[in-house]
């Protein structure tokens, strides 16, 4: 019992993003609003954001800006890499958040027609208006 | 121009030509069409210029971004394999710019500059995946390709709509599978440069780890939905039916090509064959997969009544053509599968252009557009008398030489149902394309009364601007069928990983 806890707690940043990702997976496949459905595409990419983000920490590590940066005066200062957090996922993240805003927009766009088109943003009244 | 600058000019040019069409092409649409011609056209020059090297040095060429050093910057990595696509799809997107002049004014009587920025955009992102060398960035044109398409698919108006709505949310759990399991590679390697991670990921306690194993899956899976390959095809029909003419003739043999590329790319210069063969195991399922693919586009194709529809069934047992070929883990199924990529991608392009011509013509979209259409436009139904017979294999056409190579393939791998497939396969599409033929050869016209009006049809052959790319890629299957031992011995040869 106490194994398992400490498993669960220990990762508990994967079991956040993974607990996010199975949301926005249903919202996505199992509504039949289509609001919701991105809503739910909007919920998986930020499970995924927040996974690349989580990983890139250390413990007691710091924003990795260095104080002085080297090769200023003469002093070599040697850069612990433990003392820093891992930049470069939250640098991928910059470039998939902007991803994600876009496809968003598109998809708010294209579910605006939708809506002038067939009247309703529920996908089997949708369906029905398609097959008739 | 220097050439050792031709790698990065190939995406250069569609990219700098998107902005200079948005911002100048709303002045005159002869201007708009004449900067997306030279932005293709800078493209394709590039691209030849860059696999002609390839060629001549039997290397592949790196060319670093910015100059920052391999693993920490991002790279583009231009070999045999990526070389031949690159030529592939900037040489499409130039016929389809082509072919473009008239039907692209007809369906978007207003704003036509945005309708071209998206097309360049969308080729940005083609060649941008396929010249890439860095995991990430894959993922981010991945992405710029996909928001292009959404966009100009969804200019099909109408039930467009909705099609392109359900593309965009497979696309994006698609393109999101592919992110998650970059991350899982990441977490392990701590690098996202390909040739970096393959020179890591060969190390033993990797090739068993269960991260690995998770980002592989997730990666595939990913790459799947993205290439709409057997279970996971349902948004494609309706998405590129719904689409107008232009779009669909570029869309359509592009997107799951270049995503075909990507799998083949990521088992083999990401994984290793030791790894996606003897680690993982899944030839034998992914095989049968593949086969029930073909087998499920082909009698899929035979039941729609609406030509373009019919295409798309088409292209989901194409998918599995390739992805069956590479994974059969044979050396002549990856030769038949990159093979079939050009073959195929020309093959799609020629019966598209040929369909979207009639339905530009006759404004029917129904298998009834066929009726009499030998005698009304003499060129397109020799265009799409080429493409059917090379889409059902017929010698000399490239498609004969392609399947060829997949059956021997199959054979040699004793995988007999994926042979079977092919063949049923081969045997629909001479029955749906005969049908076809049998129809505008022979069928009568409605309108024109029945008996002696046979010799006064009058010729309504689709606008010149349309017909010279079409007799372009016609001729084009036919000159790659007769050189497929240059092709093969020249280029293929060289893609062939190590160890398979």
């Amino acid at each position: 019992m106490e194994e398992t806890l400490s498993y669960i707690v220990g990762k508990y940043n994967y079991w956040a993003a993974l607990i996010l990702l199975l949301i926005g997976l249903y919202g996505m496949i199992a509504k039949n609003n289509l609001l919701k459905k991105i809503i739910g595409m909007s919920i998986f990419q930020s499970a995924i954001i927040l996974f690349y983000v989580s990983i890139g920490d250390k413990r007691g590590a710091t924003i990795p800006i260095l104080e002085h940066g080297h090769g200023g005066h003469g002093v070599e200062q040697v850069i612990e890499v433990a003392q820093y957090a891992n930049p470069l996922p939250h640098v991928l993240m910059l470039t998939a958040i902007v991803v994600g805003v876009s496809t968003l927009g598109v998809a708010l766009a294209i579910l605006q027609k939708i809506y002038r088109v067939h009247g309703t943003i529920e996908e089997d009244e949708i369906l029905e208006t398609i097959t008739e | 121009m220097s050439p050792d600058q031709l790698p990065i000019l190939i995406v250069i040019f569609p990219l700098f030509g998107a902005i200079a069409i948005s911002l100048f092409g709303g002045l005159s649409k002869r201007l708009a069409f004449g900067l997306l011609l030279v932005a293709m056209a800078g493209s394709f020059a590039s691209a030849v210029g860059t696999l002609q090297q390839v060629v001549q040095d039997g290397v592949a060429i790196h060319y670093r971004l910015g100059d920052w050093l391999s693993p920490f910057g991002i790279e583009l990595v231009i070999d045999h394999l990526n070389g031949m696509v690159l030529a592939l799809v900037s040489g499409i997107a130039l016929l389809v710019a082509l072919y473009s002049k008239e039907s692209a004014r007809v369906e978007n009587p207003d704003r036509l500059h945005h309708y071209y920025t998206l097309f360049a955009l969308l080729i940005v992102g083609l060649l941008g995946i396929t010249a890439t060398g860095d995991a990430f960035n894959l993922y981010v044109l991945l992405e710029i390709a996909a928001l292009a398409s959404y966009a100009l698919l969804a200019r099909g108006r109408g039930f467009a709509y909705f099609a392109t709505f359900k593309y965009v949310i497979m696309g994006t759990i698609g393109a999101c599978f592919y992110l998650l399991g970059v991350g899982y590679l990441y977490i392990k390697t701590g690098s996202l440069n390909m040739a970096d991670l393959a020179r890591l990921l060969i190390q033993p306690e990797l090739m068993q780890s269960p991260t690995i194993r998770v980002g592989f899956i997730f990666i595939m899976v990913g790459v799947w939905i993205k290439m709409a390959f057997f279970p996971l095809h349902g948004w494609l029909p309706n998405a590129y039916t719904r689409a107008p003419t232009t779009t669909s003739c570029l869309i359509a043999p592009l997107m799951t090509k270049v995503s075909v590329y990507v799998m083949i790319r990521l088992m083999f210069s990401v994984f290793s064959v030791t790894y996606v063969f003897e680690v993982m195991r899944w030839s034998g399922p992914v095989v049968w997969l593949a086969s029930i693919a073909i087998v499920c586009g082909s009698v899929g194709a035979l039941a729609q009544n609406n030509i373009k529809r019919m295409l798309t069934y088409i292209i989901v047992a194409e998918v599995g053509y390739m992805v069956g070929g590479v994974w059969l883990a044979n050396e002549s199924g990856l030769t038949g599968a990159t093979y079939h990529i050009l073959s195929d991608a020309m093959m799609t392009v020629c019966l598209f252009m040929a369909v979207g011509a009639i339905i530009f013509k006759t404004g029917n979209s129904s298998l009834e557009a066929m009726r009499g259409i030998f005698r009304t436009m003499p060129v397109t139904s020799v265009v799409f008398v080429v493409g059917a017979f090379s889409m059902i294999g017929i010698p000399p056409t490239c498609g004969f030489f392609s399947k060829w190579y997949l059956i021997k393939g199959g054979v040699l791998a004793g995988h007999w149902e994926f042979v079977v497939a092919l063949l049923f396969s081969s045997l629909i599409n001479a029955v749906i394309f005969f049908r076809l033929i049998e129809i505008g050869f022979f069928g009568e016209f409605d309108d024109q009364g029945h008996g002696g009006y046979h010799g006064t049809v009058a010729v309504a052959e689709a606008p010149l601007s349309m017909l010279v790319p079409m007799v372009i890629t016609a001729a084009s299957l036919i000159v790659i069928g007769l050189y497929t031992n240059e092709i093969i011995t020249g280029l293929v040869r060289f893609t062939i990983p190590a160890g398979l």
